[in-house]
């Protein structure tokens, strides 16, 4: 008896790898033909810009200290304005795992990942990206926000007051207030 | 001790403390913000509100605030009440309706209480749907970055700044909810103290000016106990690390030293570490036959190799030390050339001014007392100090001091010490007794009871007049003026009425007399039964350690290299121009043959060695400094330095083992160079023991430098080098360059930094002290080499100086210290720098008058030849016959003491 079930499961398995013959094919043909990522995959990490066209990042770090592989470093700096932006930004792919938690962590849409992995390098060297290689020219997922337009601190062309949500600045000396 | 219930759980806490105190003391997490425990409790906040309960059977109760309720016995109270816990949420959400969305370019964030508390409290979103208040910010000078749309009124800044550290020039404007706190126009904070705005303000509208410059987040930073090496008293700090520069200091809290706060020289002093003219590779200077110099990067290797040499060749090598230079400097330069040829470094005067305030602390009865204790004497006399100038936190404390004695009234009333504004209600404008007798009016005079303004051999006749005063056996001075007698009476009266008298004298008179007076006056008050202590300023971070060590002047270092005894100077960390005569200084760099300089910033000094070895500064290697208390205290690495930087006792090491005169072996590690120490200098036996040593660790774990956030490390030096370099090794102290390792309890002197679960800003102090305010859990650290001797008192010291003579045509130079200026390391950094004073010359309104000469009037000033010209600053309070000289901007001959000076008018030409 259990001599007929297994050539019965012999056949049935030759059968059924045969049959694949006629199924769709799973491969691609990549990289002339590319998969479909999804927009919020995980892939190459951008800094993005401002609706205004300026850098977003404010240099604040908490990407930085979000890392659980510490592959960002950064210095923040600020313009003779007071706003704050990196003077250098450095991600080292060849640690990074793509977690996603610098992008959780970012209080201005700053730090994106974007749907692409294409990115290996026959030197490691070479995955060291500084902000010039991560700086792309739009605001990427989140084409509204402007950090600098909500917050308190006054920079070039937005004095104090003119936030948005802000009353104009008290006059400490103005008794009738 | 009382028994306290908390949540339906007994607690025992100490007799005396607010609810607040008690509950943190416990370690228990409960918010507040306008509580601060060096400032007491006022209970404007609202925030640390608790449930109190009548007895155990009361289950209503009712919301107290426990800052101002007494953690009296058997109390009974709720933390965690669902009301209670309501209540706190709802104040802060009140106090944030106005703060503004800009955590993330904040310098507070990561290391902010309102952050903290508002985690705490629960509170997470923000419901009020109106505008936010905004606010024009203020420019504060180059220390303190103004931003006041963060403010959420607990006033702490204003406690702190007037009634605290006394300033004038801050305050709070306007009205309810429009409240402004800063100075009435825009200006630079007049306070030598305004630094402690930054950690006293619990968010970020007073932040850091100069980390702004190069900021770091506070988990990024690398850092290690330190202490400060900007005067004598040496202040506990914490310096911060971040890409190979130093980036910050910060206070670290020592119950017996500084406690909560730093000066301001102490806190901005530091950016000559970063500084691009630095020391940092060995620097060798050739000169040809035609008197040529080349100047040339050297290879560590060959110039050792040349100056074992050098040293080898039965040639006499001296060496200066240095008072800014760490004990084991010292001492390995000491070893390295015999201590028959080992200089201190510091002129014969200093010598003996410092060697005789160690003599009159070893001797006498009189205790020296720490830092913390000069906050708690209740009269004080200071003679010949200007000490915000000289020792500036030391004159913090003496504005707490004069506040003990009219304290009796808040007592008599049954207020409690940590009731603030009950206290100064209390108390209204009452000052204890102080008195100050110094050459020129210092700032500390508005507070003092009286002052006496006169030449130091005046001042000095005043303290043997106030030592007879209270012992007629004690000495005094011929001739003495019944004006002198009077006050001295009022004085000896004053500090024979106190509990804990005081008397503070030092080096900045040059006057040994004043020094002498001064323990006359202490002995005088122990014969009478009192505990009275002596304090006196050290002109330098290590003056009293390099004192211990002994050794011969500079003076006498010239004169050995003048006679042609010496042909090898080595001179480690000590620019000789700013303390002997140029021509003296000259005069050893053209007899001495060769001249090797240790040292980490570049000076005169540097300039003319033949070899300059790049020194290590005080983030940047580990060493033990002996403030003016007698206490040794240890700083340790913070980073590793570049290239060939080293400590210079591992400079002066290696000479040794070039030389064949020490093995390898040999001081491989700070510790077994202290071991040496204890060895060949007895008076130095204990320093040692001001931290534990390199091996020890904390269950099997070394003490991690970086937090445990600490971010980019794999990306931070992949520019250069993908991959990640060995973590460094750290022979000389238990703590490691790494975020790994222990980070319970440790030794005080091992902590790098104060953090706790939920406590990222300063305030997480409260969870390593034994008491709020109290010494650090395990013991403040440093160790007293100094204690009084036991027995009877000695001699007292012989008659006072004769009356200052005024003479026609020379005027006797009085030094006037400057907090920013008169410091040589300090005047280095920057933001400081902005802040010195332009040189002048001092004269009273005579000597004015009889010169001829009004306000920014230039007159020259000549000395043995030297001269040098300055713009006359008449100031009424100087006495009569002297001219005031900046310390430390002048010259050095302008500053020696007794210097009498001709001054001449300049006429415009």
């Amino acid at each position: 008896m259990q001599i007929i079930e297994n050539i019965y499961s012999i056949l049935r398995s030759i059968g059924l790898v045969f049959m694949h013959a006629f199924h769709k094919r799973e491969t691609v043909q990549y990289p002339d033909e590319k998969p479909y990522l999804a927009p919020r995959w995980r892939g190459r990490i951008v800094l993005t810009r401002d609706p205004d066209g300026a850098e977003r990042c404010v240099g604040c770090y908490l990407c930085a200290v979000a890392c659980p592989v510490g592959c960002i470093a950064l210095q923040t700096t600020e313009d003779e304005t007071g706003r704050r932006y990196p003077e250098f930004f450095r991600i080292n792919f060849s640690r990074c795992i793509f977690c996603g938690y610098c992008e959780e962590a970012c209080p201005t849409y700053a730090i994106q990942l974007t749907p692409d992995f294409e990115m290996c390098e026959y030197k490691r060297q070479n995955l060291v990206y500084e902000k010039e290689d991560l700086l792309i020219s739009g605001p990427g997922k989140y084409p509204d926000y402007n950090f600098y337009r909500v917050a308190g601190l006054a920079i070039g062309g937005k004095g104090k007051g003119e936030a948005e949500n802000e009353s104009a600045p008290v006059d400490p000396r103005g008794l009738l207030l | 001790m009382a028994t306290i219930y908390i949540d339906d759980k007994p607690y025992e806490v100490k007799d005396g403390q607010n609810l607040l105190q008690a509950c943190l003391s416990l370690g228990l997490n409960l918010s507040y913000f306008c509580w601060h425990p060096a400032l007491g409790s006022v209970g404007a906040c609202r925030q640390c509100a608790v449930k109190q309960f009548k007895d155990e059977n009361d289950k209503q109760g009712r919301l107290v605030m426990s800052c101002m309720t007494p953690a009296s016995a058997n109390i009974r109270i709720s933390i965690g009440d669902a009301e209670a816990k309501e209540f706190r949420q709802d104040v802060i959400e009140h106090l944030m309706t106005n703060h503004p969305h800009d955590c993330p370019v904040c310098d507070e964030g990561g290391e902010c209480h309102l952050q903290d508390m508002t985690v705490m409290s629960g509170h997470h979103d923000r419901e009020y749907r109106f505008k936010k208040r905004t606010h024009i910010n203020q420019d504060l000078g180059p220390f303190i970055n103004h931003e006041m749309n963060r403010c959420i009124q607990c006033y702490r800044c204003v406690r702190y700044y007037r009634d605290y550290a006394g300033g004038r020039d801050f305050n709070v404007f306007a009205s309810h909810d429009n409240v402004y706190f800063g100075r009435h126009e825009p200006g630079t904070l007049e306070s030598e103290f305004s630094g402690n705005l930054v950690e006293v303000c619990p968010t970020g509208v007073f932040t850091d000016k100069t980390q702004k410059k190069h900021y770091t987040r506070r988990w990024d930073l690398q850092v290690a106990p330190s202490i400060c090496v900007h005067c004598g008293l040496g202040c506990n700090t914490t310096p911060g690390e971040r890409y190979g520069q130093l980036r910050r200091i910060r206070n670290r809290y020592n119950g017996e030293v500084n406690g909560y706060f730093l000066c301001d020289r102490g806190r901005y002093g530091y950016e000559f570490v970063n500084s691009a003219q630095r020391v940092k590779q060995v620097v060798y200077r050739r000169r040809d036959d035609a008197g040529v110099e080349t100047v040339e990067k050297a290879v560590k290797g060959d110039v050792l190799r040349y100056l074992a040499r050098l040293l080898a060749d039965g040639a006499t090598a001296i060496g200066i030390g240095s008072p800014r230079a760490s004990v084991e400097t010292n001492f390995a330069l000491r070893a390295l050339v015999g201590p028959e040829n080992y200089f201190t470094g510091m002129t014969a005067l200093e010598t003996r001014l410092v060697s005789s305030m160690i003599e009159i602390l070893k001797t006498g009865p009189a205790r020296t007392p720490s830092l913390d204790e000069i906050g708690d004497a209740d009269a004080v006399l200071v003679l010949g100090e200007d000490v915000t100038n000289v020792a500036p936190m030391m004159a913090l404390r003496l504005r707490q001091s004069v506040r003990n004695e009219p304290m009796a009234v808040a007592h008599k009333i049954g207020i409690p010490d940590w009731n603030d504004a009950a206290v100064r209600g209390a108390v209204q404008t009452k000052k204890g007794p102080l008195f100050i007798a110094t050459p020129a009016a210092t700032k500390l005079d508005e507070i003092a009871t009286s002052t006496y303004n006169a030449a130091p051999d005046n001042l000095a006749r005043l303290g043997y007049a106030v030592a007879n005063a209270i012992d007629p056996e004690a000495p005094t001075g011929d001739r003495v003026s019944a004006e002198v007698r009077q006050l001295a009476e009022t004085i000896a009266t004053a500090l024979k009425g106190a509990k804990k008298p005081l008397v503070i004298a030092g080096a900045s008179c040059a006057n040994e007399c004043i020094i002498q007076a001064a323990a006359n006056i202490v002995w005088a008050l122990c014969k009478t039964e009192h505990a009275a202590a002596l304090s006196f300023t050290a002109p330098e971070c290590n003056s009293v350690g390099a004192a211990l060590l002994g050794g011969r002047s500079l003076d006498e270092a010239i004169q050995t290299v003048r006679d042609g005894r010496a042909d090898v100077v080595i001179i480690a960390e000590n620019d000789l121009y700013r303390r002997a005569k140029r021509a003296d200084v000259d005069a050893l760099f053209e007899h001495a043959k060769h001249v090797v300089v240790i040292d980490h910033s570049p000076t005169a000094t540097t300039a003319k060695a033949e070899v300059t070895l790049p020194a290590a500064a005080f983030p940047e290697g580990d060493g033990t400094f002996v403030n003016n208390e007698g206490r040794a205290q240890r700083f340790i690495q913070v980073y590793v330095p570049e290239g060939d930087v080293q400590e210079s006792w591992r400079w002066l090491r290696a000479l040794r083992v070039a030389t064949g005169k020490a093995d390898v072996a040999e001081w491989a590690t700070l510790d077994l160079a202290l071991a040496s120490v204890e060895e060949a200098v007895p008076a130095l036996s204990g320093v040692r023991n001001c931290a534990p040593p390199p091996a020890f660790r904390a269950l099997g774990q070394k003490v991690p430098r970086q937090a445990h956030r600490y971010s980019g490390r794999t990306a931070m030096r992949a520019n250069i080098n993908v991959s990640e370099p060995k973590i460094q090794e750290d022979p000389d102290s238990p703590l490691t360059f790494s975020m790994e390792g222990y980070r319970g309890e440790l030794p005080a002197s091992l902590l790098p930094s104060f953090w706790a679960p939920g406590w990222n800003s300063a305030q997480a102090l409260t969870r390593f002290q034994e008491e709020i305010g109290g010494p650090l859990r395990g013991g403040d650290p440093g160790v007293r080499l100094i204690e009084p001797a036991a027995g009877s008192a000695p001699a007292y010291f012989g008659d006072a100086p004769k009356v200052f003579a005024v003479r026609k045509n020379d005027r006797l130079a009085v030094s006037l210290y400057h907090i920013f200026g008169s410091e040589e390391l300090s005047a280095l950094s920057p933001p400081l720098a902005e802040r010195i004073p332009a040189l002048y010359a001092a004269l009273s309104p005579s000597d004015a008058e009889a010169l001829e000469v009004a306000n920014g009037d230039t007159v020259e000033l000549r000395l043995n030849g030297a001269a040098w010209r300055a713009p006359v600053s008449v100031r009424p309070d100087l006495p009569r016959g002297t001219v005031g000289v900046p310390a430390g901007l002048a010259a050095a001959e302008f500053l020696s003491a007794p210097a009498w000076i001709s001054v001449e008018k300049v006429s415009a030409t």
